[in-house]
């Protein structure tokens, strides 16, 4: 499906996986490196003699993959204080995040993305039209726990947003527009509203176009503009379901011709429980 | 006839064979594998007939002049943009903006359309067997949009001389589109249009919509907000 998209979007990719619930206590931290090379293992060993958690890392290309005890702030303190060039992608008991600059193709190839085992995951290719590209402003964009979102489209108000949020306490660790609708987003349901209450809110709050496809550790959930000015189709089959920006991406999927097809309609909430 | 599979030729080499290779005797193809792929069968200009075996992507029958296109799927945005005659048929729903522009031929989408149906239509017929999105016949100039089911927001917004006619229900209307009462000829019209799509629909089922024409010059006394 990615490769496909690679057409539409060419100049970076990601991924978010969703896998089985880690312990309550264990969070998978998804890090990256700006340079290739970086020595994982020395991340983890300052890790396990600095706090006595539990450490379990390994890492492929210019990302590490961390599972760990250790409280996300702590990890976000010893990255600032010992590695402040490497990135910290997500936090959850269930998600990792892969994404890089390059043709999809060639991410899904370095990323071993055939070999991922997943219940969902939430995929994007690229063409960047309102900030850089960059390994940083690929999506999926994530805020808190398990929470992601990928987005195309543009958002016209996400700076008004952004500082918003900002008077909150929110941190921004880009100029994204994604970004402050992810970060909004997450907001919402920190103050306790379900993503579709916040999704509810934000037709009202973001201004702009946007497909968005968002998923927690339990759902998965789609929603288009008011003016359906970015595409979507989605299958549902009795194994699966897959949403893609045109039935392209899906043409090749098993069983597909028996699939139910649709197009969603315009500030309509498609939610999936996993 | 012929088939053509497009697992084993590009849309670019398929449209080449069929704009320039075609023998003229030949009177039908079938296209194989579609697959959500963009501009199949584009810019034709002879009386044959093609069956798309499978759901199109994007721009399906563009600009099509004499050919008659039966897609057994669905279609992506702006089937039949700028046809000029000929008929395409689309069994499943089509995306949006089916029937951009097009300015003459019969486009007929037996499930739904999205929004933006027969937008700045400039004389082609279309038959939609189910509902439209938003902001269908936006600006239309020319033809005729059936729309066998319901309309979503804004029909028929900002119409020229282009003539809605619909069975369901109208989530609303677009600016200085309005219901007028069907007179003889609008039941003929809808008649002759749904006999070459064999759907079975009383004429009598539908309501015109068409332009109040208050658009058409400029009030210097109106506050704008139309």
């Amino acid at each position: 499906m990615i490769t496909c998209m690679g057409d539409r979007g060419s100049d970076s990719a990601g991924l978010a996986v969703f896998s089985s619930l880690r312990e309550r206590n264990l969070r998978r931290y998804s890090l990256c490196s700006p340079q290739s090379g970086f020595d994982w293992k020395v991340l983890g060993e300052a890790l396990r003699s600095e706090t006595s958690c539990q450490v379990d890392m390994s890492w492929i290309e210019n990302h590490g993959r961390l599972v760990s005890s250790v409280p996300a702030q702590t990890l976000e303190r010893l990255l600032i204080r010992k590695f402040p060039s490497i990135h910290l992608l997500s936090v959850g008991r269930a998600i990792e995040i892969y994404k890089d600059m390059g043709h999809p193709k060639d991410i899904a190839r370095r990323y071993q993305f055939e070999k991922i085992e997943a219940s969902h995951c939430v995929g994007h290719t690229r063409m960047a039209t309102e900030s850089a590209v960059s390994l940083a402003h690929a999506h999926p964009f994530t805020a808190g726990e398990d929470f992601c979102l990928v987005h195309n489209g543009s958002l016209s108000n996400p700076w008004s947003l952004r500082r918003r949020l900002e008077k909150q306490g929110i941190r921004f660790e880009t100029d994204n527009d994604t970004e402050a609708a992810c970060r909004f987003l997450e907001w919402r349901m920190r103050e306790g509203q379900s993503l579709e209450e916040a999704l509810q809110m934000a037709f009202g709050e973001l201004d702009g176009f946007y497909t968005l496809l968002m998923a927690t550790a339990e759902q998965m959930v789609l929603v288009r503009d008011a003016f359906a000015c970015k595409p979507a189709v989605v299958a549902e089959t009795p194994d699966y379901v897959a949403v893609g920006s045109e039935f392209r991406s899906l043409a090749h999927l098993p069983g597909i011709e028996e699939a139910d097809l649709f197009e969603p309609a315009p500030e309509e909430i498609y939610s999936w429980n996993v | 006839m012929e088939r053509l599979d497009l697992e084993k030729l590009s849309v670019r080499q398929l449209n080449q064979y069929l704009h320039h290779e075609l023998p003229s005797n030949l009177s039908k193809i079938e296209i194989l594998n579609p697959n959500g792929l963009h501009n199949i069968a584009v810019g034709l200009d002879m009386p044959v007939m093609v069956d798309v075996l499978g759901h199109a992507g994007y721009f399906l029958g563009g600009m099509n002049k004499q050919a008659e296109i039966i897609v057994h799927g669905n279609v992506g945005w702006s089937i039949a943009e700028n046809m000029i005659s000929g008929r395409i048929w689309v069994k499943g729903f089509a995306s949006e903006c089916a029937g951009a522009s097009a300015h003459g031929g019969l486009l007929f989408i037996e499930g739904s359309a999205s929004s933006r149906c027969g937008i700045s239509l400039k004389g082609g017929e279309i038959v939609v067997g189910e509902h439209v999105g938003h902001m269908s016949a936006f600006m239309a100039q020319a033809g005729h949009l059936v729309i066998c089911g319901d309309a979503g927001p804004g029909l028929g917004d900002s119409l020229y001389e282009a003539i809605i006619y619909i069975r369901g229900k109208i989530q609303s209307l677009g600016a200085d589109a309005r219901e007028e009462p069907m007179e003889l000829d609008d039941y003929a019209k809808v008649k002759e249009l749904l006999s070459q799509t064999g759907i079975d629909y009383s004429p009598k089922e539908f309501k015109r919509v068409a332009s109040a024409k208050t658009l058409y010059h400029w009030n210097v006394d109106s506050d704008q907000e139309y």
